[in-house]
């Protein structure tokens, strides 16, 4: 097997059809009345609010914040679990929403590409976590993953976990780039073996973004290396995510793939902007029994 | 084998909150308190008398009283049956029969909703799969063989196809209709009238299958549909008028037919009992492969002839996949077949709950480690577990014998001989499983392998195209696709 990155990590395979119809086969769970509200209130506490453009300021990621630790007035909503911003916003984003309990969350190491040299991704890394991150979101080094030199991939995870100290480490593994789902699984083993606490899908930068299939294969990947290893690490789908519909699609996934324990923001997080406000109308909905117009809804 | 579940380590799928209840409705379902017996083209009181109850294995409430037709009531149907033969259907334009069968096909389409619902209701099987599977499968096989009416020359190559005459047929309770679709819809692509007999605990659908065949306008006698039990199909495979039996059901049944059957010229096919072996070699994509192992046994609660309710798995990933395998099985939601989400429903009644006790009984005084899930059973009904045995052998009973419920016994192999020895070590033939990554061994297994049907890397996936039936004890002739056309045709050389 010559994609056995290491002794201690298992190859796997993935078969593409087989798990296609699984998704297809969770997606006929039907979600209604409690289990609905409970699962859409989840999947607002396991937001991370995110901006990434380069147009983004203060003033954008202030607004961002505000609606991050207050989505609607009606209390039973919870606040999301981080708001997602480039190290140059992380200072603001910090003030903003210092003595509440949302988290704030950069990405670094060159993304989206990451196309620099290693010095660069641990010194911004370093730079993002003195600024106030809590999470660093990182990306793989892609090019290296796909010419086979997973030690490459492997070994800068495990620097960037190191710069990042305290700090949670989520690894964006692009899989919009990495055309096969045994890449995908086999870049999820090299980065929960390396270190990180969170397997993420993409950058949303990439078409295709979070899909279902690709996070199946990441949630049993997650399953695989929680049965061999008993350490519980964390997914987080990101883009394309826009709908309470979709995001129950994914809950259900995770519930019957991982179970409860992961049914927290500890384990499982969006990376979405536009989801929240789906959420809202569709928890508003479930209160009233109607839809409100978008008009009811800010737009941060 | 090893008994691993670390504590630490288990994963947690009940407790904190359930999918709420997602119903479908039944209000718009209707059914008749009693229901006659479907001879010549419309509903008539059984000359015997009798009637019977058909319930609803899940809840055991009455649903209808249904005709149990006597000797004399199989003449009669009988007696439609051939007359129609003789004055309308074998003289008809091919292409006139076929548009029949397309209307067949058509109408079931129209009340599929209807007939999904009222198939888990009799039957008791979840409605996402009488939805999905049964009755989309059911119109998909009357829509294959209506095309097949007017292109008979072209299944027997430089001969010519003409009918046998009445077709006798026996269709069992693990999917009614879909089998009812697979008996009459090539019978009468050939030109042949029907007599068939539903399974006494699943008659409904058959019963609305002829309010359809009625609708579409099918000449009287064409498809008689007469219910009852065991002595109505001992009457109609012993009736001298009829040329062809088709038969589905156990083994045992199987034997007594072919035994009548000895010394008349009249043809049959029999597809009876399995005990598929479903093989994992340690290069499978495992996570795919253990779905494959759920949807291969626990698909209608094992009421499938050709579960895969013997699992092979190679040895280095044998405790991976059992371990995988118990927490998929703790994913399963049973209860109501009418929900939306239920994923196994009702065993399809108190007799064969019975036998399959019998067999758990037997599987853990033979010394096998039985594991069933932790789900909440209801109260009123019939329910069985989802059971995994591990610690067996070829020689346990529960390996050998057709269980027919959510049992599925684990052994390991550690090569490639083993596995295919293993496999065939048994009187059945219906059907099997290989998974691995690796094409090449995909071959060189299924073309060991002696069952009738062999999936790789899936399972239990039909279409009407396919040819389906076994070797050995399996049974005999083949249903589906052009193999499933010659047993209804009879070759004139041109």
């Amino acid at each position: 097997m010559s994609r056995m990155y290491s002794p201690t990590m298992p190859s796997v395979y993935i078969d593409q059809v087989g798990v296609e119809e699984r998704v297809s086969r969770l997606n006929k769970r039907s979600i209604k009345k409690s289990s609905k509200r409970s699962m859409l209130n989840l999947a607002m506490s396991m937001l991370d609010l995110t901006t990434l453009e380069a147009k983004d300021t203060p003033g954008k990621v202030r607004q961002l914040c505000t609606k991050a630790m207050h989505p609607h007035d009606l209390p039973t909503i919870p606040a999301v679990a981080a708001v997602c911003v480039y190290p140059n916003l992380v200072r603001t984003a910090r003030e903003c929403l210092r003595g509440s309990k949302v988290k704030v969350a950069a990405v670094a190491t060159a993304f989206p590409s990451g196309m620099s040299s290693r010095k660069v991704k641990l010194e911004e890394t370093r730079w993002a976590v003195n600024e106030g991150a809590d999470e660093i979101d990182m990306v793989i080094s892609r090019g290296h993953f796909l010419s086979g030199e997973f030690r490459y991939v492997s070994d800068e995870i495990a620097a960037v976990k190191e710069a990042c100290g305290d700090a949670h480490l989520k690894v964006i593994l692009e899989t919009g780039e990495l055309s096969t789902l045994d890449n995908v699984r086999l870049a999820s083993d090299l980065a929960m073996y390396a270190g990180a606490d969170f397997i993420k899908t993409s950058t949303g930068k990439v078409q295709p973004a979070a899909t279902q299939p690709v996070t199946l294969v990441m949630l049993e990947a997650i399953r695989d290396f929680y049965y061999d290893t008993g350490k519980k690490i964390g997914m987080k789908p990101a883009g394309g995510i826009a709908t309470a519909k979709q995001a129950l699609a994914y809950l259900v996934m995770v519930k019957e793939t991982l179970g409860f324990d992961w049914l927290t923001p500890e384990l499982f997080r969006f990376g979405a902007s536009s989801l929240a406000n789906d959420i809202l109308m569709q928890l508003i909905k479930e209160e009233t029994g109607v839809y409100q117009s978008l008009d009811y809804f800010s737009k941060d | 084998m090893a008994r691993t579940s670390k504590k630490q380590t288990a994963l947690k799928f009940r407790g904190e909150w359930e999918y709420a209840p997602a119903p479908e409705s039944k209000d718009h379902i209707r059914l008749e308190k009693k229901y006659g017996l479907f001879i010549n083209g419309k509903f008539s009181e059984p000359r015997s008398g009798k009637y019977f109850d058909s319930v609803n294995p899940a809840d055991e409430t009455l649903l209808a009283s249904v005709a149990e037709a006597g000797a004399e009531d199989v003449d009669l149907a009988v007696t439609a049956a051939r007359s129609a033969y003789e004055k309308t259907w074998s003289k008809m334009p091919a292409r006139e029969r076929g548009k029949y069968i397309y209307r067949i096909a058509r109408l079931m389409q129209e009340r599929a909703r209807e007939l999904a619902i009222i198939e888990s209701m009799d039957g008791g099987k979840p409605i996402r799969e009488s939805r999905d599977i049964d009755i989309p499968l059911a119109a998909a096989h009357f829509f294959y063989y209506a095309g097949w009416a007017d292109k008979l020359e072209y299944a027997v190559p430089g001969r010519t196809a003409g009918p046998l005459g009445v077709a006798g047929q026996i269709i069992p309770w693990n999917f009614p209709l879909l089998m009812a679709a697979w008996k009459i819809a090539p019978a009468l692509a050939a030109g042949n009238t029907v007599v068939i007999k539903p399974a006494e605990t699943t008659p409904l659908t058959a019963l609305k299958l002829a309010e359809i065949i009625r609708d579409a306008d099918l000449p009287s006698g064409v498809v008689n549909i007469i219910t009852g039990a065991g002595s109505t199909g001992s009457a109609l495979v012993n009736h001298p008028g009829i040329q062809k039996v088709a038969f589905t059901g156990s083994t045992e049944v199987g034997k007594m037919i072919q035994k009548t059957l000895a010394g008349t010229d009249k043809k049959y096919t029999l597809e009876l009992g399995g005990k598929a072996a479903n093989i994992i070699f340690e290069d499978a994509a495992i996570d795919q492969a253990v779905e494959g192992i759920i949807n291969g046994i626990f698909f209608n609660q094992g009421h499938v002839c050709c579960a895969g309710s013997r699992l092979f798995v190679q040895e280095p990933v044998a405790a991976k996949v059992i371990r995988k395998l118990k927490d998929r099985m703790e994913t399963l939601l049973v209860g109501d077949p009418l929900d939306k989400n239920t994923d196994v429903g009702a065993i399809n009644s108190k007799a064969q709950l019975d036998k399959i006790h019998k067999y758990l009984k037997i599987g853990v005084n033979e010394g096998g480690e039985m594991y069933q899930t932790s789900c909440k059973l209801p109260s009123r009904g019939f329910w069985c577990r989802p059971t995994l045995f591990t610690d067996v052998s070829q020689s346990s009973r529960i390996v050998q014998e057709e269980i027919f419920g959510p049992v599925l016994s684990v052994q390991t192999f550690r090569t490639v001989e083993e596995a295919i020895e293993k496999a065939n070590n048994i009187p059945y033939g219906l059907s099997g499983g290989v998974w691995t990554d690796k094409g090449s061994k995909i071959f060189r297994v299924t073309s060991q392998i002696r069952a009738g049907v062999i999936w790789a890397n899936t399972y239990n996936k039909f279409d009407p195209v396919s040819p389906f039936g076994g070797y050995k004890e399996s049974g005999m002739g083949r249903e589906g696709g052009l193999h499933g056309l010659l047993p209804y045709i009879q070759t004139y050389s041109n």
